[in-house]
């Protein structure tokens, strides 16, 4: 009955409160998004922590993701040996490098006073739940090897199934402790994702990218505005 | 040709009497609060000395502003390679200390304290902690120490300048300040605006007013950076950045900027100048010597029949175009060629020009006597008291022609009002100087009157903002007030 709580339950619960509330607080709160960099506060030890934590939860996300989307191909790949330690290995390290950024983090957060000052509790929050995945990761990576493979075999229909709105839980319940905590607390995250400062990575700056380097706005449009017979819509700009 | 108009700004440094009326006026309305106690959109700051925040003008450290780069510029220390490999961490940010720790006194000690035998005093306060702090620094630290070896000798633009120019500099009899107030330049090529990831930053189509939508910023901070002039300042308690926005609500109702409404020493001057948009790129990235000249030519004669007709073509109001015309900034910088961009070698192509100060007394050391003769006054510009190899640091790029034909200039309007209320002069040597300057008596009489005895119209030229045409300007000022000045109605609570 728990396991249904918190492997069906949570997961929906969770999804529907990001979904919404990222919406919501993007939509009407776009003052509070924000990564809420404390470097101007503290500059040298948030390069290090910043870091090593942030590249190696890019690796490992993307990771993951491909692991999800692509099970079959992933398995394949892990088909020849030495492949699989390559990949094992390499998860690893990111997988240490993460868990040595938010250690980094967490102590520069805890002696700073500056920095102290301007965490939040929700920052706590977000810290706690960070260790708590991380370290269940590194766990389940160092007692329960070649999890490239298993995660491709066992979890991937699991989340699979529960996007499908289909959930089926008899694998995800056989599973280890540190396994269920991982994926509990992943659900966890996400859920509070609108409420914590988690939200800076749904508004990463993908469009700088493609978009011109320069940016002028009109409030109207500056070829017809003077035009008598033309009625011409203003623009507002969403600031105001 | 692409026709837009932009405020422009002179400031006249020869009037500048150092006296921060105008950054108090700025701090008051806007950056009184949580987050930007530390931050002065506008600053004043004495020159020689290492400015605020400490060597700003050295971006070696910052890696700020535009590099040249073939036919094109390209961010120095950000920009979208740059910018979203460091995006993790910033590493040329300036943090904190290099502006300074903000504090306020304990005052309240003063009457609670219980009765002792020693006076209670007033303990500096931490505005980021709350705890005592020992103060290192604080706003205008190094306020007129034009001499000393902390704060002047570590001025960058001394860099230029031979060993034995920077000695003179700091000989007693020789040793000078001048006071460079400092305010965002709402460039046309403005670093903060192409660093943004957010794309939180514009420049406003319809003045050229460069501004930051708090909605938008992420506080990915390149902005900071960006900057060469280091005005973009990131407010650590809302993690957002915020600048000088040359009192848009004012501009919008005709009202000069706070800053300069309240200038003590009226050095400011504030209008319309039309230029061409589609010219910004291959200004900004020509050679070096050709800075300055070529920013000028990017300004148009708002009186030029083809200019007129190309702005209205443009969208731009015949109002725009009369304030244009009447401007006061482009009589400085086009008309007349009396001031100077500040560091056109950042490639932003400021807006904020500045005429160099001439200073009052040039006076040389001559065996051991001070000689103050001014027969020859002409003469004494290359003797300027403020080397030109400085001030061309500042203002041309390093060109030291550039000031020296502005001061020439200036020089010519003295010599003719000198001979017009005394009398003294030797008419022969007024004559050369209105010809080697090309100036005439009366366009010297216009000099003098627009910067001794200008009117306050005739100082800020504000063209209406044509309220009834923009959603945005139909907001009243008032009710946003205390709100952290951005026009929308929220407390500028920190996000979780
Ligand atoms: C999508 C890409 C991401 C970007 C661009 C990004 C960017 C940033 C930035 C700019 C900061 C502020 C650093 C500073 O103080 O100057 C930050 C902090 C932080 N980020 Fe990210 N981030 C990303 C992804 C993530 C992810 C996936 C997580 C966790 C699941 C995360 C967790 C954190 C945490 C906990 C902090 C606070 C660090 C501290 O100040 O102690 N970020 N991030
Ligand atoms: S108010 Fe005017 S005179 Fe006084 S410091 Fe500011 S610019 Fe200079």
């Amino acid at each position: 009955m728990s396991d249904y709580f918190l492997f069906v339950g949570l997961p929906y619960a969770a999804l529907a409160i990001m979904l919404i509330g990222t919406i919501l607080r993007y939509m009407n709160k776009g003052f509070t998004v924000s990564s809420l960099s404390t470097q101007f506060l503290e500059g040298k030890k948030l390069f290090w922590g910043s870091q090593s934590f942030h590249w190696g939860m890019m690796f490992l996300f993307f990771g993951h993701l491909i692991a999800f989307l692509f099970p079959k191909s992933v398995i394949a790949f892990n088909g020849d040996p030495v492949r699989l330690i390559i990949l094992e290995s390499t998860a690893f390290m990111f997988g240490l490098l993460s868990l040595f950024g938010i250690i980094l983090l967490v102590i520069r957060r805890k002696n700073n006073k500056r920095v102290q000052i301007v965490t939040s509790k929700m920052d706590k929050v977000v810290f706690i739940t960070l260790l708590v995945q991380i370290i269940s990761g590194v766990w389940i990576a160092y007692f329960h090897r070649y999890g490239s493979t298993w995660f491709a075999t066992s979890l991937t229909p699991y989340l699979w199934s529960i996007f499908a709105f289909n959930p089926d839980i008899s694998v995800i319940s056989t599973m280890p402790l540190a396994v269920k905590i991982h994926v509990i607390s992943a659900f966890a995250i996400i859920g509070i994702i609108p409420f914590s400062r988690y939200m800076h990575f749904l508004v990463y700056p993908i469009a700088y990218i493609w978009r011109p380097y320069q940016k002028v706005i009109w409030n109207w449009d500056k070829n017809t505005i003077r035009i008598p017979d033309k009625w011409v819509k203003g623009v507002r700009s969403k600031n105001n | 040709m692409d026709i837009r108009s932009q405020m422009t700004m002179v400031f006249h440094m020869d009037k500048c009497i150092g006296c921060h009326t105008c950054s108090i006026a700025c701090k008051n309305i806007w950056t009184d609060r949580k987050g930007a106690e530390y931050m002065w959109w506008n600053n004043v700051e004495t020159k020689p000395g290492t400015g605020y925040p400490t060597k700003w003008e050295d971006q070696e450290i910052y890696q700020g502003g535009w590099e040249k780069n073939g036919e094109t510029v390209s961010l120095k220390g950000a920009g979208k390679m740059k910018g979203l490999k460091n995006i993790f961490h910033n590493p040329n940010m300036p943090i904190i200390d290099d502006y300074y720790e903000p504090w306020t006194y304990e005052y309240e000690h003063l009457f609670e304290a219980p009765e002792g035998d020693d006076q209670p005093t007033a303990r500096a306060k931490s505005l980021i902690t709350g705890e005592n702090i020992d103060i290192k620094s604080g706003p205008n630290w190094d306020d007129d120490l034009g001499g000393t070896p902390d704060y002047a000798r570590k001025d960058p633009n001394f860099e230029n300048l031979s060993p034995q120019e920077q000695e003179a500099m700091f000989q007693l009899e020789q040793m000078t300040l001048a006071y460079l107030p400092r305010i965002c330049n709402h460039c046309l090529n403005p670093a903060c605006v192409a660093s943004c990831p957010s794309g939180a930053i514009y420049k406003r189509g319809e003045d050229g007013v460069v501004l930051i939508n708090q909605e938008k910023c992420r506080a990915w901070r390149m902005c900071v950076t960006a900057c060469p002039y280091k005005k973009s300042y990131y407010n650590w308690h809302t993690g957002k950045s915020e600048k000088c926005i040359l009192c848009y609500p004012r501009l919008e109702s005709g009202q000069a900027p706070a800053c300069m409404h309240s200038c003590v020493g009226r050095i400011r001057y504030l209008g319309v100048m039309l230029y061409d948009a589609d010219r910004i790129e291959a200004v900004a990235s020509c050679d070096e010597s050709e800075l300055v000249d070529r920013q000028m030519e990017i300004y148009l004669d708002p009186n030029d029949p083809a200019v007129i007709k190309a702005a209205r073509k443009n969208g731009i109001a015949d109002s725009t175009i009369d304030a244009a015309q009447k401007s006061p900034t482009y009589k400085f910088v086009k008309e007349w060629g009396v001031a100077l961009p500040l560091h056109p070698e950042y490639r932003t192509i400021p807006n904020l020009f500045y005429v160099p100060p001439l200073l009052p007394a040039m006076a040389t050391v001559e065996n051991g006597t001070y000689n103050t003769t001014t027969d020859s006054l002409w003469g004494k510009i290359d003797a300027s008291r403020m080397p030109i190899q400085y001030l061309a640091s500042l203002f041309s790029a390093g060109n030291g022609e550039k000031i020296k034909e502005v001061f020439r200039k200036l020089m010519t309007v003295r010599l003719h009002r000198r001979d017009k209320t005394v009398g003294d002069l030797d008419i022969k040597e007024l004559n050369q100087a209105l010809a080697d300057t090309a100036m005439t008596r009366e366009e010297a009489d216009d000099i003098f009157r627009l910067t001794s005895l200008p009117l306050f119209d005739q100082r800020f030229v504000i063209p209406a903002a044509h309220r009834e045409e923009a959603m945005e300007m139909l907001e009243s000022t008032a009710d946003v007030k205390g709100n952290t000045g951005f026009g929308f109605k929220e407390m500028p609570a920190r996000g979780l």
